[in-house]
């Protein structure tokens, strides 16, 4: 007796399998020499500072909204007094790195599927392997060793910002100091919040980076399939955050 | 006079899914020469060249390129061999993110790692001004003309001094004026470097000016060989279609 797979299904399959390996090639290229450190360079500053802007005023207005969402609720039962307890958890633990990750799945993961489609449609990923150089390792490696280095420090950066948003926050409503504010949050944070919180966001980063780059990759002829691959990486990316984000939380759970 | 074969495919087939683009394909390119594929769009002639080059792995057949088997090679020996060969793409593949002098000088840093700044500034201006645009070094490519990218791809190629230039389609997309500079163009270099060139195309004007021999890429063989006048008087009905 056969069973029959759907179509939809085995191209699921297939994709999976073929991003999988793309990843595995990832590691076992990413450890062997030549090092492409020049332009990992260029591409952490790429991805990493020049997505700092876009990252710190999402955080900001986050913290900001956040903190003026449950300032009502806080005050009806009497415990506004743990908003900045509440806040720094909420966005230390769970806010900031996925939300971080998210933007930074819009806009890194569809420019790097946008520029390596386009690369290979006009074929300049031929070019680069002929003028001797392994276009994975300098295209590829470079670029999702940049996005898992760099979206961990985008995230703690975020969660500074958006807890300063939070600050503000609070102030619109009473006069409380920055002073005060931190050390109510940081009274109320343990390594358990913090640690796992930025471990999981390396997985994050390196699934953008690398879903980024297959879609790019692999990319169809034509600028449709630019396209395509754009918008692809941006939705598998973004999928793969949250499927990402609850393997952290449930292993988060059985470690405490 | 020519004699020594750079380049000999003998066997060749490659095929994709049941569409068999090439079944026994066989050819030499004799040193010094300019030998012109010529064949139908979608005939195999990029596959050809790509399988001469690396970058498409036939599914049978032997390709020795400068006394090399090609199939046999590993990476590191491969690129050596791309040292040795040009590679002119259709599109150009100019890198969109680097300047004119970035885009000449990534195939230089790959090989040849001991060169100061100044003697790789000095090869790039030598190759720019070979195709005549030395005033575009800080030029991105976006800002450069058609027939500019071309040169330009073309100055990136001749920055190795290859022993062979593979050119893919090289007046695909110009004007006829401009067609006519870059097959010159090509003319020049070919005597001034003393290359070996084999160009892929379906521009009877490029096959007249630039070939010293055509070979005829039909049916996913080397249908016919001769140089142009000799093709040109041929009586052979698929010959004479690309003629009339």
């Amino acid at each position: 007796m056969t069973i029959k797979i759907p179509d939809a299904t085995r191209e699921f399959l297939n994709d999976a399998g073929e991003l999988s390996r793309f990843a595995g090639r990832f590691f076992y290229e990413g450890l062997r020499p030549r090092y492409e450190v020049r332009e990992f360079v260029r591409q952490c500053y790429v991805v990493g500072y020049k997505s700092l802007p876009l990252v710190g005023l999402t955080a900001f207005i986050m913290g900001l909204v956040l903190t003026m969402q449950l300032q009502p609720t806080m005050v009806y039962y009497g415990v506004e007094s743990q908003i900045p307890a509440m806040v720094g958890i909420s966005i230390v633990r769970e806010i900031g790195p996925i939300l971080t990750a998210l933007i930074f799945a819009g806009k890194i993961g569809s420019s790097i599927g946008a520029e390596l489609g386009s690369m290979k449609v006009t074929e300049q990923i031929d070019a680069m392997e002929v003028s001797g150089t392994n276009p994975f390792k300098y295209l590829v490696v470079t670029r999702a060793f940049a996005t898992m280095l760099m979206l961990p420090v985008l995230v703690v950066i975020a969660d500074a910002i958006s807890l300063y948003g939070s600050f503000l926050g609070v102030n619109i409503y009473e006069k409380t100091s920055l002073l005060l504010f931190f050390r109510k949050v940081f009274e109320n944070l343990e390594y358990i919040d913090v640690v796992p919180a930025v471990i999981k966001t390396f997985f994050f980063g390196f699934a953008v980076g690398i879903i980024g780059c297959y879609k790019g990759y692999y990319s169809s002829k034509g600028t449709e399939g630019v396209g395509h691959s754009a918008n692809s990486a941006v939705v598998v990316s973004s999928v793969v955050i949250f499927i990402l984000d609850l393997i952290a939380v449930q292993i988060t759970d059985i470690l405490t | 006079m020519p004699s020594e074969a750079v380049i000999q495919i003998k066997g060749l087939y490659k095929s994709f899914g049941a569409n068999e683009v090439l079944k026994n394909f066989n050819l030499d390119l004799l040193r010094g020469e300019s030998l012109v594929v010529l064949g139908k769009s979608g005939s195999g002639k990029s596959v050809l060249i790509k399988c001469i080059i690396g970058l498409i792995k036939p599914d049978r057949g032997d390709i020795t390129v400068l006394g090399q088997d090609l199939l046999s090679l590993d990476h590191e020996e491969l690129d050596q061999i791309r040292q040795k060969v040009g590679f002119l793409f259709q599109s150009n593949a100019l890198y969109d993110s680097m300047t004119v002098r970035d885009n000449l000088e990534f195939p230089l840093r790959r090989h040849t790692i001991n060169l100061s700044q100044p003697e790789v500034d000095d090869m790039v201006m030598d190759a720019l001004n070979n195709v005549g645009l030395g005033h575009t070094v800080d030029m991105m490519p976006a800002e450069l003309s058609g027939g500019m990218r071309k040169r330009i791809a073309l100055a990136r190629t001749l920055i190795l001094r290859p022993e062979i230039i593979l050119y893919d389609e090289p007046t695909t997309g110009l004007d006829p004026i401009t067609s006519l500079e870059i097959i010159n163009l090509m003319n020049v270099i070919q005597e001034k470097y003393q290359t070996s060139s084999i160009i892929i195309t379906h521009d009877m004007k490029c096959v007249k000016i630039a070939s010293d021999r055509v070979a005829m890429l039909i049916d996913g063989t080397c249908y016919a060989l001769g140089t142009y006048d000799e093709l040109n008087a041929s009586t052979d009905g698929k010959v004479r279609a690309f003629f009339d």
